[in-house]
């Protein structure tokens, strides 16, 4: 047992490590390398693996874990300000997705029950395909990307009727009533409920005496146990892994451990999608599309014809940015995971033959392959029109050309930033804060929602063709992980950079940053001269002059001060050095003003 | 213009080490009728508001300039309001009505370090003091202003303190007589050919 455990694990990594790497070399992108590297060691590959099923079932979790990390990401009142588009946007795409699918196969001549199951059932796309192409893509932040979000976030959430109605189409088996859908109800928000509470009064102080033993294993043990018992304990009252991993990721988003449980679980999140994908592609099941390849195949092109179709007029709905519209719909075109699920109730409760659902799953599984490859298609074309256009049209400056990128668009950089706007400077704005960025888009602002230290930010806020980049993130470390990560990628682009502290100066200057602004220096120097001024009615031009003094001084200062930073003996030697200095130098500064009372100037 | 309005522009960057700018400005400041703008302590920082100036300059019918004089000219400070303030199309144009302060008086008081034998082709600034004015004088020009005979001392540096009261007793004088010496009475303005000693 130990034994296999060890060699199916061989054979997935071996076939991931392989086929990935080849697929991004061609241009093809991480999922479609992992969909035919599942094809090609599955049953109908070389057979390296019998039985997809299990796999399947197993990887599943890579979903439920990437729900979960998206979870983390949504603070609730971020959630709240997407309930409209999630429930509109949702709801829309599900319905009418499900009715031209329904009212398709009734023209077919297809039965009512099978049309319908079958039409709801397609309605879902994947989760994880649909994400992983918009992250491969950096389009998360973009309108398309919170669309497909939202919408997708909406399907995880009908799904969990679709399932419980569709035993009532097929032979009623246990006498069910309206009593039990009303006790299911209950579990269900007696559960969040328990997990909303329990989630702020014992979730966060496990994680906190847990962080404090340092044992840094079995915070990554509790962050997976975390998720894992979450998962079941949602689907033991009906609801689906994936959602109730999401709404937990959600509980916690606002926790201070939101950064320690993504990184610990971001590497299993990557392998188990990995598995999850081999897994699909393991799991189409050739022998039925051999049998009849012909009407698969019409399937197949009929429901992403009719899916994609619909997508689009829905994309023109949602207002989204012209020449979204096709991508946006060619990436939520697929059929989803949960289409099995309802596919295999369906079968169960004998609506379906068994005959009808292993050809729909294939339909689906199918589809699945078809949309990295659709995608890339469209990558091409697109990339390809795009520089048609450029060479008709040289003289259009792209929207993000020839611009300064600002991370951090909190107080300091707020400042920074409107002053360049002003001066009519062509900005992008990275900031983490929704409702800044909501305000700032509504002003006209380039700006990109997210977490400034990801490289795949940077890259989709342009950093390639900026002209400087303006540091003014609060948190120190996040500041010397951006830049270490821009001077890494992008060693040309000029930084300029706010330091929290002398000791954050340091560090920046360690990094390479020569042009470093001490956020309080200057408006403390400024007070310090509204007192001299206003308060003890020194004359100001002098005042001024006295400043200036200053502030040369001090910048000397920080400077020698700079090679023994890191020595803390000599460092706070040369600190105590320092401080006598500016006493001496504060005692020549009255000595000379004092001599200058001479007659130098009449 | 019934009452009388005289606008003192004051540029030393270090009253606190002159011994008679200071005075004069005091002086100044004591006069009724005038309005004494210092510039080094109204814009430490060079951000002159020009358009306030502008409305000063407008009110007033005799501007002064105070100021000593340092490498051969006025103070930084002065030449950057000149720049901020003397806008073409305002200050000086084409046209008559593009001249805001065409007919007001113009009177520069100033003061030197060296001593009057300092001055000439033998001293040691090569020309006589007169000729370091010419800017200043063509500029009231330029504006179609009356340039009034400037009052300068030459040599406070060895000036004793007898000297400097005569000298601030002497611009006190004058400045009393532009401004008509009550108010109510239109001051004279008599535009002089050749400056005072």
């Amino acid at each position: 047992m130990e034994h296999s455990l060890l060699l199916n694990a061989c054979v997935y990594l071996a076939a991931a490590v392989i086929a990935v790497p080849l697929s991004k070399r061609l241009g093809m992108g991480a999922v479609l390398g992992y969909l035919v590297a599942g094809i090609l060691i599955g049953p109908y590959g070389f057979k390296f693996i019998g039985e997809a099923e299990d796999a399947l079932h197993f990887a599943e979790f890579g979903v439920v874990l990437l729900l979960f990390l998206i979870g983390l990401e949504l603070e609730p009142s971020r959630l709240w300000s997407l309930r409209r588009p999630i429930f509109g946007w949702g709801g829309a795409q599900v319905g009418l997705v499900a009715a031209a699918l329904f009212g398709a196969a009734l023209l077919a001549g297809i039965s009512w029950k099978l049309a319908l199951i079958a039409g709801l059932g397609l309605s879902l796309s994947s989760t994880a395909i649909a994400l992983a192409s918009l992250e491969e893509r950096n389009l998360m932040p973009t309108p398309a990307g919170q669309a497909s979000f939202s919408i997708l976030l909406f399907q995880d959430i009908a799904a969990i009727p679709m399932i419980a109605i569709v035993p009532l189409l097929g032979i009623p088996e246990s006498a069910g009533g309206g009593g039990n859908a009303w006790i299911a109800v209950i579990k269900v928000v007696v559960v969040l409920a328990g997990l909303i509470i329990g989630g702020r009064f014992l979730i966060r102080p496990l994680l906190r005496f847990i962080a404090k033993t340092d044992a840094r294993e079995i915070f990554t043990a509790f962050a997976l146990l975390l998720v894992i018992a979450i998962s079941l304990l949602m689907q033991s009252v009906g609801v689906s892994m994936a959602l109730g991993a999401f709404m937990a990721g959600v509980l916690l988003a606002d926790s201070e451990y939101r950064h320690a449980l993504e990184t610990d679980l971001e590497p299993f999140k990557g392998l188990l999608l990995g598995l999850f994908f081999i897994a699909v592609g393991m799991s189409v099941d050739f022998g039925v599309f051999l049998a009849r390849p012909g009407i698969v195949l019409a399937l197949v092109a009929a429901f992403l014809l009719i899916k994609t179709g619909i997508l689009y007029l829905l994309s023109r709905a949602f207002g989204m940015a012209r020449g979204q519209h096709l991508q946006f719909a060619l990436i939520l075109s697929q059929g989803g995971e949960f289409a099995f699920v309802v596919f295999g109730a369906a079968a169960t409760a004998r609506v379906f033959s068994d005959e009808v659902a292993s050809t729909l799953v294939v339909v689906v599984a199918l589809s699945m392959v078809v949309t990295p490859l659709v995608l890339m298609a469209y990558d091409r074309l697109s990339a390809r029109r795009q520089g048609a256009q450029r060479s008709d049209q040289a003289d259009e400056i792209e929207p993000n050309e020839d611009h300064v990128i600002i991370a951090g668009f909190g107080r300091f950089g707020q400042i920074v930033g409107r002053f360049l706007n002003a001066s009519g400077v062509n900005l992008t704005v990275l900031d983490h804060d929704p409702d800044q960025v909501d305000v700032l888009r509504r002003f006209g602002f380039k700006v990109f929602y997210g977490d400034a230290t990801r490289a795949d930010l940077m890259r989709a806020a342009g950093a390639a063709r900026a002209r400087a980049l303006v540091v003014a993130i609060d948190d120190i470390e996040d500041s010397l992980a951006l830049v270490e990560s821009v001077r890494r990628d992008y060693p040309d682009l000029p930084i300029f950079a706010r330091a929290r502290n002398v000791t954050h100066y340091y560090q920046l200057m360690d990094r390479g940053v020569t042009l470093i602004e001490r956020e309080t220096f200057e408006a403390a120097v400024k007070l310090g001269r509204s007192v001299l001024t206003a308060g003890l009615g020194q004359s100001a031009y002098r005042t001024r002059q006295a400043a200036d003094k200053f502030r040369k001084y001090n910048t000397q200062n920080v400077l020698a001060v700079y090679p023994y930073y890191k020595d803390r003996d000599t460092y706070a030697s040369m600190a105590k050095r320092a401080r006598d200095e500016l006493e001496t130098m504060i005692a020549r500064d009255r000595k000379a003003v004092d001599e200058e009372t001479g007659q130098d100037w009449d | 213009m019934t009452v009388p309005n005289i606008l003192i522009l004051y540029a030393h960057p270090a009253p606190q080490r002159s011994p008679l700018s200071r005075r004069l400005a005091e002086a100044a400041r004591a006069t009724p009728g005038v309005t004494l703008q210092d510039l080094y302590e109204l814009y430490p920082d060079f951000d002159i508001d020009a358009q306030h100036e502008r409305s000063l300059l407008q009110a007033a019918h005799l501007v002064v300039f105070l100021h000593p004089i340092r490498w051969y000219g006025m103070p930084s400070m002065l030449k950057e309001w000149m720049e901020a303030v003397l806008r073409p199309g305002w200050a000086y144009g084409k046209t008559e009505s593009e001249r805001a302060l065409r007919g007001k008086g113009c009177w520069l008081v100033t003061s030197t370090g060296s001593g009057p034998e300092a001055w000439g082709p033998d001293g040691i600034h090569g020309h006589p003091f007169d000729a370091f004015l010419l800017p200043i004088r063509q500029t009231a020009l330029l504006c179609g202003m009356d340039w009034l005979a400037p009052l300068v001392m030459h040599g406070t540096l060895d000036a004793g303190e007898a000297a400097i009261d005569a000298h601030v007793h002497e611009f006190g004088r004058r400045l009393a007589g532009y401004t008509g010496g009550a108010a109510g009475t239109p001051p004279r303005i008599a535009p002089e050919a050749s400056h005072g000693a």
